[in-house]
């Protein structure tokens, strides 16, 4: 006999899908996103399996491009950019704060909705015969020369925007004006630290984007001439306007993981984190200074090597803040009572394999080295090892912690090892040849190359295929987990966050009673005993 | 030259070297780095275990900012140090030498097509001889393309509407890989090439044996009549025009006030937006030829208009 | 009648605050919606700034003159409006919202004689464009930025026109007080940054070349 929750207040189809309960919206985004990563997921699988021969021989060089770019695109803006914000943030946020929802519940749920619409264009832009642009839609060739469905696919990631605008937009209110009494900025956990800054930049950043997308469809829908040489436009006016969102994206994307990331050393470590207000700002300079550094997308580009100077530098400034963090997770772990379940295995993966990506992102931050790899394998790597080893990880880690309180259910935890352990595995056999690969001078973007780069190819798609199986895994346990798992208590990890403080899972309105706060976050004692922010 | 299992590719010039050394110096600070991090990680993983019950948890460091400013400034620094390190050699490579051969490469999809100033023609080719430097004049037919030659360790866009400059200067002859690295178009990956070094007397030779109906510079004064341009720009012309006799390389002052050195890219945009900046005391007369003269040919007139200044040297 | 406040606020002025909050960071957002668009008007211009100026000689600006005058005043009207309706002068507020509706179609309807004077002239890039002149390029251009930008501002102040319409309606029917006024607040926030958004738009298009 289990309680009244969320889940089981109302089961019809109309509760669901006209819900304003944040809970239930995190929910309708999480099997939202799952769905696009498998199909970009799909897309990869097939790149990978091409590029395993040097050869053309299993798509045509049109049918190749426009896989990598709905790969880019889906994995960029329908699954990485909603993923921790929309599921986990969605649905922890409120109850982190000690609120009963968010600031506007029936926004969040329209942003749902705005959610499903753009990915529906989009979808419907891949099925009608694909866009072969690369994610980045440079000008002219995505203006004037691709014969592909780009307006439809820009404008389904221009609805796409909206939807994270608006998510932005509810966090910060709600971060702002629904704290519970007591709780003060620096007694927030640092998750909410770090989405905060990330939906500054969802505010800032994306409407740029949503204004370049615009352009771009006018400009090859109605000939505006705005990026074309010809009529007294300029290329790479649109690769500044693009850089100027698609940096901070960056951002966007890797500190929700960062986020989590503290949560979860913390309470594996039974441990505060080591310089909590060193850590909440860091978050913040990434947000701030993160704005600064888009012109080292385009050292080559023909920009005026006075602003590669400036981009560079500041390149190098953003980094610190991350390294901060991680200095500053691994002087947690010291003197701490190290648990290693499921999520802390992510979580550790996420701080190894986020260092080797920040520390290729040093490599490519260094003009005269930046002149050499920029547009080679090199910077695929590098930004897998930061998407996909660190933000997938940390969502896994995050998924697999807020498990119970989500479903009211635990996972089986060998198998969330044994998974964990092989997607890291998979992983590195994955992309790090392909750190071998740029410096080798293999260019991206090809379907075709010299055939000396194969072995390293091979051994790529090998790890691909590893990772593949590894992935979906999870899916398989966690979805068997929702029926037959055991039934969690409210607070399995003996956490001290107010999200655990209400049962697994919450009720509705999430708080019998308002809490009030006491404490800092992460208060354990010398023996590691949880001391909870209410009590 | 070979392997089966390739791991670097040499480079080979001198800005190469200086380039691999910058990589050995990041990866070296790199690998610091993540065995200092690993070696943390992995001790406290295994000597703090929750199974450990014995180990000494005591006189946990409260104090945190002595460690914060500690390793951040030892972040910064070494930041810094790179920093500087790859803008000066990246500074470097933006000045080509004064005595740099000049090619003109433009790129289309999906193929190069190279000219040498005595008029031969390559399509994705580049002969150059061995010693000297060579000076790339690079524009674009269609969309962005980008030239990259891993083992000289630089590469640049080539971007519509402008000109852009790349330099090099082998040391050592052979066949290298040359590759298109900006996304073009379904023919991407087949937009590759070779630049073949060769020794300065088979350069030569090689030269002389191309098939040529005039140098780029002759065939660039073709160009020049054919389109009038000496109508006004030609001795005794009814209409007041800037001369073009030794225009190369030479600082114009402009009607705003401001001076241009009159590079590459100034002369291609002043036939194509030649209303975009006004020679100082002269009428904005000039016709614009955008659309009327495709790139091939503009570089050709570009070619001849360097020729009147006598010598080909790059302006700066 | 009373209000209560929704379920995630402890108290009414917790939800009038979050309902401003609210407002100014969407206002943020279209900051920089029209902030990138703006910039890239910028860069062109100062690209080619006497090509700009013989273009924007091509444009209304008896009409663009009259249309910033109706909506600083229809703005003004908006501002008395919120303050009526925190005095409970529900009647009051609800006709003011309603004159400031009524001037924002005459801007949607002055707009459209603009835009069917620039289509007579031969303006309209794409569909219509006919330049004589040495400069049309740059013509082509700034009325692409014209179109694009103005089109965007319009599309605003339809929305607002609806929006001022519906909680208009609403204060007449005494719904706002000092106790529960954030709708009618709110809305006159996004009301005078589309007034806002105007100003900028009228100085960067009509203005420029008629200085001398």
């Amino acid at each position: 006999m289990t309680a009244r929750n969320y889940l089981t207040e109302d089961n019809s189809l109309r509760s669901w899908f006209f819900t304003t309960d944040h809970k239930r919206v995190a929910v309708l985004y999480a099997a939202s996103i799952t769905l696009f990563f498998f199909i970009g997921g799909a897309a990869a699988t097939i790149i990978r399996l091409e590029l395993a021969t040097p050869q053309a021989d299993l798509v045509t060089s049109d049918v190749y491009n426009r896989l990598f770019t709905i790969h880019g695109v889906i994995m960029v803006w329908f699954f990485l950019i909603p993923s921790i914000p929309a599921t986990l943030g969605n649905f922890v946020v409120p109850l982190m704060i000690g609120a009963r929802d968010l600031a506007f519940p029936r926004l969040n749920l329209t942003s749902w909705y705005l959610f499903v619409l753009g990915g529906g264009v989009t979808l419907y832009a891949v099925f009608a015969g694909g866009i072969d642009t690369g994610w980045t839609f440079y000008a002219p060739f995505s203006t004037m020369y691709s014969n592909s469905h780009v307006v439809l696919a820009v404008t389904g990631v221009f609805i796409a925007g909206f939807s994270s605008i608006l998510t932005g937009l509810n966090f910060i209110v709600t971060i702002h004006r629904l704290r519970a009494p007591g709780l003060t900025w620096y007694r927030l956990p640092l998750f909410l630290w770090s989405l905060y800054s990330t939906s500054v930049i969802l505010v800032l950043a994306t409407p740029v984007l949503a204004m370049t997308l615009l352009l771009v469809a006018l400009d090859r829908f109605a000939g505006i001439g705005i990026f074309d040489p010809a009529r007294g436009g300029d290329p790479l006016l649109f690769q500044h306007l693009f850089w100027f969102y698609s940096h901070p994206a960056v951002y966007i994307m890797i500190l929700p993981g960062m986020g989590v990331v503290s949560e979860l050393i913390s309470v594996y470590s039974r441990k505060a984190v080591f310089g909590y207000k060193f850590v909440a700002w860091s978050a913040v300079a990434i947000a701030v200074v993160g704005f600064f550094v888009w012109g080292h997308h385009m050292f080559v580009s023909g920009q005026s090597p006075f602003a590669g100077l400036v981009f560079s530098f500041m390149s190098f400034i953003v980094a610190v803040p991350s390294a901060i963090k991680v200095f500053n997770w691994t002087a947690t772990m010291h003197k701490g009572f190290i648990r290693f379940d499921a999520p802390m295995l992510y979580a550790l993966a996420f701080i190894g394999l986020f260092t080797i990506g920040g520390l290729t992102g040093l490599f490519l931050a260094c003009l005269a080295y930046d002149v050499y790899v920029t547009d080679t394998y090199f910077v695929v790597a590098h930004f897998h090892y930061i998407m996909v080893g660190g933000m997938v990880t940390a969502y896994f880690g995050g998924l697999h912690y807020w498990w119970p309180k989500i479903t009211g259910r635990m996972y089986p935890e060998y198998w969330a090892r044994a998974a964990a352990i092989l997607i890291f595995f998979g992983f590195n056999m994955t992309f790090f040849p392909q750190f071998i690969l740029g410096i080798l001078g293999m260019p991206r973007r090809y379907h075709v190359y010299p055939p000396e780069f194969q072995v390293w190819h091979v051994m790529s798609s090998a790890g691909a295929s590893i990772l593949a199986v590894a992935y979906l895994l999870p899916l398989f346990y966690l979805g068997w987990s929702m029926f037959f798992g055991k039934r969690a208590p409210s607070n399995p990890w003996q956490a001290t966050g107010l999200e655990w403080q209400t049962p697994s899972p919450p009720p509705s309105h999430n708080f019998a009673t308002t809490p009030v706060v006491k404490r800092n976050p992460y208060d354990y004692s010398l023996e590691g005993e949880a001391r909870p922010q209410n009590a | 030259m070979q392997t089966w299992i390739p791991l670097w590719l040499p480079g080979e010039t001198a800005h190469a070297s200086a380039v691999d050394l910058l990589f050995a110096g990041l990866l070296a600070s790199s690998v610091l780095v993540l065995v200092l991090l690993f070696f943390l990680m992995g001790r406290f993983a295994v000597h703090y275990r929750a199974g450990n019950a014995g180990a000494d948890r005591d006189h946990r460091t409260k104090k945190s900012w002595h460690w914060e400013v500690s390793w951040t400034a030892a972040t910064l620094l070494a930041f810094l140090g790179l920093f500087v390190w790859g803008a000066q050699l990246y500074m470097r490579l933006q000045d080509a030498p004064a005595d740099a051969l000049p090619v003109y490469v433009v790129a289309k999809q999906w193929m190069w097509k190279v000219q040498h100033l005595g008029g031969q023609r390559e399509i994705n080719e580049l002969h150059v001889p061995l010693g000297s430097a060579v000076r790339l004049i690079m524009s674009s037919q269609d969309v962005i393309h980008s030239f990259f030659i891993p083992a000289f360790r630089i590469k640049h866009d080539v971007v519509p509407g402008t000109t852009e400059t790349l330099w090099f200067k082998p040391r050592k002859a052979g066949v290298y890989h040359l590759f298109c690295a900006e996304y073009c178009g379904t023919d991407h990956s087949r937009m590759t090439g070779r630049i073949v070094v060769m020794e300065q007397t088979d350069f030569e030779q090689w030269l002389a044996h191309q098939d040529v109906s005039g140098t780029m510079a002759e065939e660039g004064g073709r160009l020049f009549r054919q389109f009038g341009c000496g109508g006004c720009h030609g001795a005794g012309a009814a209409v007041r025009a800037p001369q073009l006799d030794g225009l190369y390389g030479k600082a114009v002052p402009l009607s705003d006030g401001s001076i241009r050195i009159a590079d590459e890219r100034y002369i291609r945009d002043s036939i194509l937006k030649p209303r975009a900046r006004i020679a100082a005391g002269y009428q904005a007369l000039m016709p614009s030829y955008e659309g009327k003269i495709g790139e091939g040919e503009l570089v050709q007139i570009v070619a001849y208009i360097k020729s009147l200044a006598g010598d080909a040297r790059p302006p700066r | 009648m009373p209000e209560t406040p929704a379920d995630q606020f402890v108290d009414m002025r917790q939800q009038h605050e979050t309902a401003q909050l609210g407002m100014w960071t969407f206002i943020a957002t279209e900051v920089l919606f029209f902030g990138g668009l703006l910039l890239a008007y910028c860069v062109y211009r100062i690209g080619d700034p006497e090509g700009f100026a013989e273009a924007a000689r091509h444009t209304k600006i008896v009409i663009g003159t009259i249309n910033t005058a109706v909506l600083l005043t229809s703005s003004f009207l908006v501002a008395w409006a919120v303050t009526a309706a925190r005095l409970r002068q529900g009647r009051m507020a609800g006709l003011l919202l309603g004159f400031a509706a009524v001037l924002g179609l005459a801007f949607l309807a002055l707009k459209g004689v603009e835009y069917a004077k620039e289509y007579d002239e031969h303006l309209i890039p794409r569909l219509d464009f006919a330049y004589a002149g040495p400069k049309a390029t740059s013509v082509y251009l700034f009325f692409s930025f014209y179109f694009v930008a103005t089109g965007l501002h319009a599309l605003h102040i339809a929305i607002g026109v609806v929006v001022l319409a519906v909680i208009g309606w609403q204060a007449g029917r005494g719904r706002y007080s000092e106790r529960y006024h954030s709708p009618i607040t709110v809305a006159g926030l996004y009301w005078h940054f589309v007034d806002v958004v105007w100003i900028f738009l009228f100085a960067l298009i009509y203005l420029p070349g008629r200085a001398s």
